[in-house]
């Protein structure tokens, strides 16, 4: 049997601000994890990916992120990802700040 | 200091106008990122975790009042009101919008700053002494030189793809405070039967695999310099390997090939690029030395200086550690302190920025310098200014009193902003720092530098760190190595690994079992953690890491 697939949502910077941005289920870019689409088909994310990828106006470097699913949405598994959706942890000035 | 031809103002002006024309068809969807990325590098711009971050070089660290004005200007109008000082004598700014940065670029281009070859597989800003011009034991100015290699090598046409980065570095001096032998190409200044030379190294690096430079030419004298440079660059341009990133830096070519082929080679390259150079660079050499002669000192009692001295026991703490000899009598260098203990290493507020350009305005004969160890330069205040000077740093947060000591701390970004970072570096530097600030040992353990990357590419230097951290990520969880031996100076030494490394919660009380065994250990007062651990080797300080079992195998060894 093949491993089971984990949970993904696309995220990329947004091309202007440079900021951390998420693929919402109705194709708009979501600032915050908890709004972003989760996949759990393979061959879906991988559709839904070469989409994104081919928005050249609005997002770089479009890639699948791991998440788990909580009550609360999506969360990230890996400390990276954890610090891109809330900024850095000398000032509040990421995402934290936004609120 | 170097005032900008009408060619270079001209020049600028052309990059900047390109640069804004290319982020337009960027906006406007005409460029694909992959068409874009290298034409936003060769203007320092990257994309990190958070935001854009434009990098602006600050050639061999100096600035002028004016300048420091215009990056304050920048970090409140286009940023979140503050800038990183960095290893490389640059200043990032975290913050910046894509469609602003045209307007930042322009911005600096009217003070004489710009983020050309800040990143790319080009020659980098070069990097200096930040004592330049100033330090006592100086045998020239290094800034005439490398403010000739930045003309040089700016736009050079051989070098705009070379294999990978390449980063030079210039001392005046024999005490080497600009890390010349962790560069690609670094540059001595020395005297020989009273005429002045240049002793060249190279392959230094630091990265994956670290290496200390060697000496490739001991005495070059000037009218082959730029020549001689070209060459080694020129050879390795060729032979550097192109196949594989991490094997690209010419300390790898060096290596492989050995530092006597690489001479044969350089040697023979130069004989061709020695007839190509016509005289026009001596001409230009004597044109910008020129402007880097000393300002005009001052000769005035020094009575203010000493009156505080003995009445303020702050500006006396200050005092014994920030500043350092001048080659003038009566002056002093004044280091301003980025760390204040619990704050980011390096950065500065804007309202800071301007204090400190006010500062060397009214005091310091409008000079400031930044440092490689991310703090700024006073080069030249007279010693009865220090008691006023010291009074307005302090109330601006600027007049912590801890250079060159364990919470004068280089940090790299680390994953707090780094799209390259596997661990994160602030956060350590901050906790370390606030911890030896409540235990007000800091003076008392004297001279240690801390250094801090947050991923092995070692931009916080952790390498040649007398205690050197390492952030990396084992299993999705953050994880620190120490290496302790690590030496940024003229005695150049590579950190050796102590075992194990530490998640980040028990990082801070690691590195305080290491300082108690260096002050259970050591001699006297006298013998700094440094000499120590030449002196006992690794086995102590590995028995007060893991237990003394490890540390008896450790000295059987």
């Amino acid at each position: 049997m093949s491993k089971a697939f984990t949970p993904k949502v696309i995220t990329a910077n947004a091309l202007l601000e440079g900021d951390v941005i998420y693929l919402a289920a109705d194709d708009s870019w979501v600032r915050t994890l908890t709004e972003a689409e989760v996949l759990t088909d393979e061959a879906v994310a991988q559709v839904r990916l070469l989409d994104a990828s081919s928005r050249h106006a609005e997002a770089v470097g479009v890639y699948l992120a791991d998440v788990s699913l909580g009550a609360e949405g999506p969360q990230t598994t890996h400390f990276r990802e954890a610090f891109r959706a809330t900024g850095p942890s000398n000032y509040p000035h990421g995402k934290q700040a936004e609120g | 200091m170097y005032r900008y031809t009408e060619f270079d103002t001209a020049f600028l002006a052309e990059r900047n106008r390109q640069f804004r024309a290319q982020v337009e068809r960027r906006i406007s969807g005409a460029l694909t990122e992959d068409e874009f990325k290298p034409l936003r590098l060769m203007n320092g711009l990257y994309l990190q975790l958070h935001a854009y971050m434009l990098r602006v070089a600050i050639p061999y660290g100096t600035l002028n009042g004016a300048q420091m004005d215009r990056l304050a200007l920048l970090a409140e109008k286009w940023d979140k009101g503050y800038g990183h000082f960095t290893t490389r004598q640059n200043i990032q700014y975290n913050w910046p919008k894509l469609s602003d940065v045209p307007d930042m670029l322009d911005a600096l281009a009217e003070v004489g700053l710009h983020a050309i070859q800040t990143s790319g597989n080009t020659i980098r800003n070069v990097t200096a002494d930040h004592f330049a011009g100033a330090a006592a034991d100086e045998i020239a100015d290094p800034r005439p030189v490398a403010e000739l290699l930045r003309q040089w090598s700016t736009d050079h046409p051989e070098f705009q793809f070379l294999p990978r980065k390449f980063k030079i570095a210039v001392t005046g001096s024999p005490n080497d405070r600009a890390v010349i032998k962790a560069h690609d190409i670094g540059i001595q200044i020395v005297q020989r039967d009273g005429r002045i030379g240049y002793r060249i190294l190279v392959g230094g690096g630091l990265g994956r695999t670290p290496m200390i430079g060697k000496e490739l030419a001991e005495f070059v004298p000037l009218p082959d310099l730029l020549p001689y440079v070209e060459a080694t660059v020129s050879v390795w341009n060729l032979l550097g390997r192109r196949d594989n990133k991490y094997k690209a830096r010419i300390k790898i070519t060096v290596h492989e090939h050995g530092i006597d082929e690489i001479r044969d080679l350089v040697e023979t390259r130069f004989a061709e690029t020695k007839a190509a150079f016509n005289g026009a660079d001596l001409e230009l050499f004597d044109e910008i030395a020129a402007q880097f002669l000393p300002p005009a000192f001052r000769n005035a009692p020094a009575e203010a200086y000493d009156r505080a001295y003995e009445s303020d026991p702050v500006f006396r703490a200050w005092a014994d550690t920030n500043l350092s000899a001048h080659k003038a009598p009566g002056y002093a260098i004044a280091q301003i302190s980025l760390k204040p203990h619990g704050q980011t290493p390096g950065d500065a507020s804007a309202a800071q920025m301007r204090v400190m350009a006010d500062i060397a305005r009214r005091f310091g004969h409008d000079e400031l310098r930044i440092s490689h160890e991310q703090n700024v330069v006073l080069p030249h205040v007279h010693k009865s200014d220090l008691p006023q000077v010291h009074a307005i740093l302090k109330a601006h947060g600027l007049g912590t009193a801890n250079i060159g000591k364990i919470s004068d701390i280089i940090a790299c970004p680390g994953m707090d902003y780094c799209a390259l970072a596997t661990a994160r570096s602030i956060p350590i530097a901050q906790e370390i720092a606030t911890r030896f600030d409540a235990l007000k040992i800091e003076h008392e353990i004297g001279d240690l530098k801390i250094k801090i990357s947050g991923c092995i590419n070692a931009c916080g230097h952790h390498h040649v760190g007398h205690i050197g951290i390492l952030g990396l990520d084992r299993a999705g969880v953050e994880n620190y190595q120490i290496t302790l031996g690590g030496d940024a100076t003229e005695t150049a030494a590579l950190g050796e690994r102590t075992g194990p490394g530490f998640p980040a919660d028990e990082i801070v009380p690691a590195i305080e079992r290491i300082v108690e065994a260096y002050l259970e250990h050591r001699e006297s007062r006298e013998e700094s953690f440094l000499q120590a651990y030449r002196r006992l080797g690794m086995a102590p300080f590995k028995t007060a890491l893991y237990g003394a079992e490890t540390g008896k195998k450790a000295k059987a060894a």
